[in-house]
C-alpha cells in the first residue's frame, strides 16, 4: 500500500488526498511521551485531575442501560451512583474527557493519514482471528479496569504521576499479566 | 493568590469547566495517537521486546508530569492535597491490574488507546472497545456477587511517600533515576530482540535525560511547603477571618446544622482524652490536637456537603487546629464559638453565666468540675434545640469543594 502511493507520488499522479494517505512516521517515544506528560501535568494543575478513559465509556454504557431498564439501574448500587432516579450518567468531566480523547486521534489520524480501515495484527492470522482476540481481550479490560477502579490512563498514568503506591502496583500487575502470558500467545503477534 | 488547581466551576460554569475538560481529552488522544497508541502491533511489540515504545512513552510521561507536579507544588503554585490521587485498594488493584494484562496481550490495546483505534478506523480498535463495553457491563451487572473483595485493602490516599516515610523529593530523584534506568534498559533489549540500531538514536535524549535528572534535583533541593508555610501563604486572607469572628459558630447553629439532612457534621474534639471522657457532646470524634496534621488526608476524602466544627475548652486549640485544616485546604471548617465552657453555660443547668472575653482569652482548661467522666451521659450532651431559643447570626456557608473527588475512572 505504501509503495503503491509512493509510485503514484513519484509519476505527479497523485492528489493532496492520495499524499495524505501516506502514513506520516510516527513521534519518537520519548518526545510522545513528553507531549503526554505535559498533557497530563496541564490536566492536574489547572483541574486537580488526571486523565481518565475507561470512566468515560462505562458512563456512556451506563446511560444507555438507564435507557433502556431505568429500574434496574435503580436497584444496582454501583449503577445507582452513576445514573440513580434523576441522575444523568454523561454529567461528568470524564465522559467529556472521552470524546475530547476521539476527536484528538480523529485529527491526529487526519492530519497524518493514518485514517484508514484496515486490521493490524500479526501476521500469521486471520482478520477473524484478530477480530475475536480484540473483542475478548477488550472484555478483559473492561472487566479489570473497573475492579481496579482505573484503567491505564486513570490509574497507572495519573495515579503514577502523583505517586499513589495503589497505581504503582497496579501498573506492575498489568505489565505482569501481560508479559506472563506473552510467550504462550507469540503466535498471535508474530 | 490561592493555589492551583482551578476552581472550574465557580470560575467558568458547567460548560466552561467541560469545554476544559473536552480540549484535555482532545490533547490526550492526539499525543497517544502521535506516539502510534493506535497500532495494536506496536503496543503488544512491547511484550515482545521488540519496540518498547509502550514503555518509554508512559514512563516519559509520568516522569515529566511528576516531576513538574511536585516543583510547582514545591514553589507553592500547586496544592498537592487539591489533587486527586487514586485511593489504594490493594488487591483489588492487583487483581485487575492482572486481567488487564491479559487483556492487553491478548486485544492488543488498553481502553484510552482503543478510542483512538477506533477514532482512526482501526477495525480491532473497534471489536475491542466494543469488548471493553461487554466487560465493563458484566463488571457492573456482577459487581454485587463480590462487593467484599471489590471493597476490601482501602488504605485511603496512600502514597510511595507515606509507605517509605522518605521526603518526596527523594522519591521524585528516585523514580526519575529508575525510569531513566529503564530506559537504557529497553534501548538494549530493542538493541538485541528488535535488531534497532541504537546509534542511530538522536542524541537529544540523553540531554532531556539530564534535564529531567536536573529538575528533580531541583525539587528536591526546594522540598515540599509544610502546613506552616501554608498557613503563611494564606494567613492574610485567613487571619482576618478569625479576628472578625466571621468562623466561630453559635452553639445553636452547630444543632441547627444537625438538624439539616443535606449535611454531614463532623465535631471533632481536638481536646485531650482526660477532657473528651470528663464530658463531650454525643456525636463528637476525640481527634486530639497533635493528630489533626495524620488527619487530613481523611477529611479531604470527605463528600463536599461535610462540615467540619472544631470543639476545644475556650477556643485555643480549636483555632490551632481550624489553621492547619485551612492550611491544608479542606473545606468548610469552623470553630465552636467558646468551646464546651459556653456549651456547658448555655445547656447545663448548674452554670449559668459566661463571660465572653473567655472565647479567646480563656486559658482553653475545663472550667466546669465533674465529678466522674461522665462522657456524654447528662442532657448538655444532645440539647434538643427546640427547647431553646437562641438570637444569633448564622455563618455557614457551603464552599463548592475545589478538590476533585473522584478520579478519572470514576
Amino acid at each position: 500500500m505504501t509503495t503503491a502511493a509512493q509510485v503514484q507520488e513519484k509519476s505527479g499522479l497523485a492528489t493532496k488526498t492520495r499524499v495524505r494517505r501516506v502514513p506520516k512516521p510516527y513521534v519518537h517515544p520519548y518526545l510522545g511521551g513528553l507531549v503526554l506528560g505535559l498533557v497530563l501535568f496541564t490536566a492536574f494543575f489547572v483541574t486537580g485531575n488526571g486523565l481518565g478513559a475507561s470512566g468515560g465509556l462505562n458512563r456512556y454504557l451506563v446511560f444507555v442501560e438507564d435507557l433502556i431498564a431505568p429500574e434496574h439501574v435503580d436497584r444496582t448500587a454501583y449503577l445507582l451512583t452513576m445514573a440513580g432516579g434523576d441522575t444523568n450518567a454523561l454529567d461528568n468531566w470524564v465522559v467529556i474527557m472521552s470524546a475530547g480523547v476521539f476527536l484528538g486521534g480523529l485529527t491526529s489520524g487526519w492530519f497524518n493519514g493514518r485514517i484508514k480501515f484496515e486490521t493490524n495484527k500479526g501476521p500469521q492470522i486471520t482478520n477473524r482471528t484478530r477480530w475475536l482476540m480484540a473483542f475478548v481481550g477488550g472484555s478483559f479490560m473492561g472487566f479489570g479496569a473497573r475492579l481496579a477502579r482505573g484503567c491505564t490512563s486513570g490509574q497507572a498514568l495519573s495515579g503514577g504521576a502523583v505517586l499513589s503506591l495503589g497505581s504503582w502496583l497496579f501498573m506492575f500487575a498489568v505489565f505482569g499479566g501481560a508479559y506472563a502470558l506473552a510467550y504462550t500467545l507469540r503466535k498471535f503477534w508474530n | 493568590m490561592a493555589p492551583f488547581p482551578l476552581p472550574l466551576q465557580t470560575l467558568l460554569g458547567t460548560a466552561g469547566a467541560y469545554l476544559v475538560y473536552l480540549a484535555i481529552g482532545f490533547a490526550f488522544g492526539y499525543a497517544l495517537e502521535i506516539s502510534g497508541f493506535g497500532h495494536s502491533p506496536k503496543l503488544a511489540a512491547q511484550f515482545y521486546f521488540k519496540d518498547m515504545t509502550v514503555l518509554k512513552v508512559m514512563f516519559t510521561a509520568i516522569v515529566v508530569a511528576m516531576v513538574l507536579i511536585f516543583l510547582t507544588a514545591g514553589l507553592g503554585l500547586l496544592d498537592y492535597n487539591l489533587v486527586w490521587v487514586n485511593p489504594t485498594y490493594l488487591w483489588p488493584g492487583i487483581i485487575g491490574g492482572l486481567i488487564m494484562g491479559v487483556g492487553f496481550i491478548v486485544g492488543g490495546f488498553c481502553p484510552g488507546t482503543s478510542i483512538v483505534a477506533a477514532a482512526t478506523a482501526k477495525l480491532d480498535g473497534i471489536f475491542f472497545l466494543g469488548g471493553v463495553f461487554f466487560g465493563i457491563f458484566v463488571f457492573g451487572e456482577s459487581v454485587s456477587l463480590f462487593d467484599g473483595f471489590f471493597n476490601s485493602s482501602y488504605m485511603g490516599r496512600l502514597t510511595i511517600m507515606d509507605w517509605l516515610s522518605v521526603p518526596t523529593g527523594w522519591v521524585v530523584v528516585g523514580v526519575v533515576l529508575m525510569a531513566l534506568f529503564m530506559f537504557w534498559g529497553s534501548e538494549q533489549l530493542e538493541r538485541i530482540f528488535g535488531k534497532r540500531d541504537l546509534k542511530a538514536e538522536p542524541r537529544l535524549r540523553v540531554i532531556g535525560a539530564g534535564a529531567l535528572v536536573l529538575v528533580a534535583i531541583a525539587v528536591l533541593l526546594i522540598g515540599q511547603p509544610t502546613t506552616a508555610d501554608k498557613w503563611d501563604r494564606i494567613s492574610a486572607v485567613r487571619q482576618p477571618q478569625l479576628d472578625a469572628r466571621e468562623v466561630q459558630i453559635h452553639p445553636a447553629e452547630v444543632l441547627e446544622l444537625q438538624q439539616d439532612r443535606k449535611l454531614i457534621v463532623k465535631l471533632l474534639d481536638v481536646r485531650s482524652e482526660a477532657d473528651y471522657n470528663l464530658f463531650h457532646l454525643v456525636d463528637a470524634v476525640n481527634v486530639p490536637l497533635a493528630d489533626i496534621p495524620a488527619a487530613v488526608d481523611s477529611y479531604l476524602l470527605e463528600p463536599a456537603n461535610t462540615v467540619f466544627v472544631l470543639i476545644s475548652n475556650d477556643e485555643g486549640a480549636a483555632t490551632e487546629a481550624w489553621k492547619t485544616l485551612v492550611a491544608e485546604n479542606v473545606a468548610n471548617v469552623y470553630i465552636l464559638e467558646g468551646g464546651m465552657n459556653y456549651w456547658l453555660a448555655l445547656f447545663d443547668a448548674e452554670t449559668t453565666s459566661y463571660d465572653p472575653a473567655l472565647f479567646t482569652e480563656g486559658d482553653d482548661t475545663l472550667r466546669h468540675a465533674f465529678s466522674a467522666a461522665l462522657g456524654a451521659r447528662i442532657p448538655a450532651a444532645a440539647p434538643n434545640i427546640h427547647d431553646y431559643e437562641f438570637v444569633f447570626t448564622p455563618k455557614v456557608k457551603l464552599e463548592l469543594k475545589r478538590g476533585p473527588s473522584g478520579g478519572g475512572c470514576g
